[in-house]
């Protein structure tokens, strides 16, 4: 009775995010990949999930994620799972498929999961993430999304559950690059109450410092948390994220092992390129940090810019306060 | 002056044992993952790298398919081995036919004491990654073991490395390689000391600008460094390679880069037009109560104040 205990055990306040698909959908490796650093390509030796797994992450955001095994089947009365408790607390749920597989069977399940789903908790996001897209071609990935959001859509019309009643998305992912990121960095967004705040916060940082595009982000997942409302380009992401690398990889080369001094100091990180853009990298509080891209910025503005993050950082501690009362 | 600084270096090794995978990613900035793209070499590819300003790297990649090689021991000898300063000799340690990998290391030593026997001799365990963690030393150590007593009947000593292109360890054989071929590299490495010195500096290393190996670094103080990551250097060259990677995808490059970590504050510069130079100051506590160089303009001006100096110092004839 140990798999029960694992699922009541979870606190309820936490926005919950149930990942589902069938077997061999891509399940296990997108939560080492995304929660855990692992390589990609280490996640070939990953051996099949048989129970379901919990995980809780705290960053200025508390979430769980849970991983449910593609072979149990929700809809036979012999379960050890408590099916209608499973859905109702969940925020999330991410049903996984394989785009390179025969995904038939894939949508049939789905489909009868987001009908059973809906009824115990009509809030519920439904994130389909169409994975493995990187062994498609570029056409073929935009054929694939098409059709599966048709079909699914079809189906929802069949059983007299609209488009509008159903919060459906759909993601196209691959965990050897930058989408399966994006991909979580939506759907964790939705969860997050204080969402609007930081945008409007990050707004504001903005228009007073030239930063042209400021994330911020989670610094051990990878995950934006928040960005500002300029549209997001892909390619500022992808910059912004290896800058985070190169900050942290650079700064654990140089750690002394035989002392815990430093808690107080904070990770910034500025680099500029030949192009006159500028990196900037902040360190925030609770495991989050701002990073932003500046162009064409002249020397003097630099103070300007520390002083305006330094403010910043007191408005998310001042907001995390609040939410520990 | 112009025709002693070239310098000729032989990339051989059987066919698919990685020398065109480890040239395209030191040299040409590719990613592990971008050598899936590579097809077989056909003969001999020639690169010239320009390295250090005066210096340029003649590459001989010799394609490693037994009918290329079998053209170089016989016909195209001279011309291969002739005026030789370096050879990099690359094996697969998964490789199945071992004795063949050896018959032709030895043919290779043979034609090199023929034509050119002042050469250095490099040997390259490739593809390390593959062999069991705890085997690694093992295995390096008995093939060298065979391979020097190829090698010295012929006059040569042979430095190995273990490499792989899926983690540091090639920078630092490229890097040693590289040195190797460096004439002022004990005035260059004298002139850092004393930059790091000056700087107050708990670490100076100095890059080359396309490639980032490490061309050398100086500690400022002795102690202390037994705590920090030996192979922090090539790791380095690792990380900034990667980044260098990312900034092109804006279709820039890296010009700066100033850390204030949990660790230390590092800047990354340049430092002359083939150089770069990455000055680590202690963390910021350290020197409390002492003059906090919080911006680091003090260690940017030092960068530049250092570099005319530093443009000297690479001209300098050995």
């Amino acid at each position: 009775m140990s798999e029960t205990a694992i699922i009541n055990v979870s606190s309820l306040d936490r926005p919950k995010v149930l990942l589902m698909g069938l077997r061999r959908s891509g399940k296990s490796s997108i939560c080492k990949v995304v929660f855990h650093n692992m390589q990609p390509l280490d996640t070939l030796y990953i051996e099949s999930t048989s129970k379901p797994v919990e995980e809780e992450f705290n960053s200025l955001i508390d979430f769980s994620v849970q991983e449910l095994p593609g072979q149990l089947n929700f809809f036979e009365p012999d379960q050890y799972i408590d099916s209608d408790r499973l859905f109702q607390n969940v925020g999330a749920l991410v049903y996984v498929i394989d785009s390179q597989d025969e995904y038939l069977n894939a949508l049939s399940n789905l489909h009868n999961i987001i009908e059973y789903a809906f009824k115990i908790n009509p809030d519920i996001n439904v994130e389909v993430l169409i994975h493995k897209v990187d062994g498609l071609s570029e056409d073929f990935r935009l054929d694939t999304q098409r059709d599966i959001m048709q079909r699914v859509s079809d189906e929802l019309v069949d059983a007299r559950l609209d488009d509008g009643d159903v919060k459906l998305n759909f993601h196209l992912t691959s965990i050897f690059d930058h989408s399966i990121y994006e991909a979580f960095s939506r759907i964790i967004q939705k969860l997050i109450p204080e969402l609007p705040v930081f945008e409007n916060l990050l707004n504001v940082l903005c228009s007073h410092s030239l930063f042209e595009k400021v994330f911020l982000f989670d610094v051990n997942s990878k995950i934006y948390v928040a960005t500002d409302s300029s549209p997001v380009d892909n390619q500022t992401y992808e910059v912004c994220t290896d800058f985070i690398d190169v900050a942290v990889d650079l700064d654990n080369l140089y750690e002394n092992g035989s002392d815990s001094k430093s808690s107080e100091n904070t990770l910034k990180c500025v680099s500029k390129l030949q192009n006159g853009v500028t990196l900037h990298l902040h360190q925030m509080v609770k495991g989050l940090a701002l990073v932003g891209l500046i162009r064409k910025e002249n020397g003097q503005k630099m103070a300007l810019v520390d002083y305006n993050v330094q403010v910043f950082r007191e408005g998310l501690e001042r907001i995390w306060g609040i939410n520990k009362k | 002056m112009a025709g002693s600084s070239r310098k000729k270096l032989l990339l051989m090794g059987r066919s698919g044992s990685g020398k065109s995978s480890m040239r395209s990613i030191i040299f040409s900035n590719y990613s592990a993952f971008d050598t899936r793209r590579l097809g077989a070499t056909i003969d001999v590819e020639h690169s010239h790298l320009r390295f250090l300003g005066h210096m340029t790297l003649n590459l001989w990649d010799c394609g490693g398919q037994d009918v290329f090689i079998d053209n170089y021991f016989s016909t195209q000898k001279d011309h291969i081995f002739r005026m030789v300063e370096v050879l990099i000799h690359v094996f697969d340690v998964g490789s199945k036919k071992l004795a063949k990998d050896i018959d032709i290391f030895q043919k290779c030593i043979k034609n090199l004491r023929e034509f050119s026997p002042d050469a250095k001799v490099f040997v390259l365990l490739h593809k390390m990654d593959l062999m069991q963690l705890n085997k690694r030393d093992e295995i390096f150590n008995t093939m060298m073991k065979t391979l020097e007593e190829h090698a010295v009947p012929f006059g040569f000593t042979i430095r190995g490395f273990q490499t792989s292109i899926w983690d540091e360890s090639l920078y630092k054989a490229w890097s040693s390689i590289v040195c190797s071929l460096i004439p002022n590299m004990t005035a260059i490495q004298n002139h850092l000391k004393s930059f790091a010195e000056i700087s107050e500096a708990q670490e100076a290393v100095l890059f080359e600008k396309t490639t980032f190996l490490v061309i050398s670094h100086a500690s400022a103080t002795a102690e202390g460094d037994e705590n920090l990551d030996p192979k922090r250097f090539e790791k380095i060259s690792n990380i900034i390679k990667t980044y260098k990677q990312s900034c092109s995808k804006m279709k820039s490059q890296l010009k700066r880069l100033t850390l204030h970590g949990h660790n230390c504050s590092a800047y990354i510069d340049n430092l002359t037009g083939n150089t770069f130079i990455m000055v680590v100051m202690p963390p910021r506590e350290a020197h409390e109560g002492t003059f906090c160089d919080d911006d680091g303009s003090v260690i940017v001006t030092n960068i530049r104040a250092a570099r005319e100096w530093f443009e000297k110092v690479e001209l300098l004839e050995g």
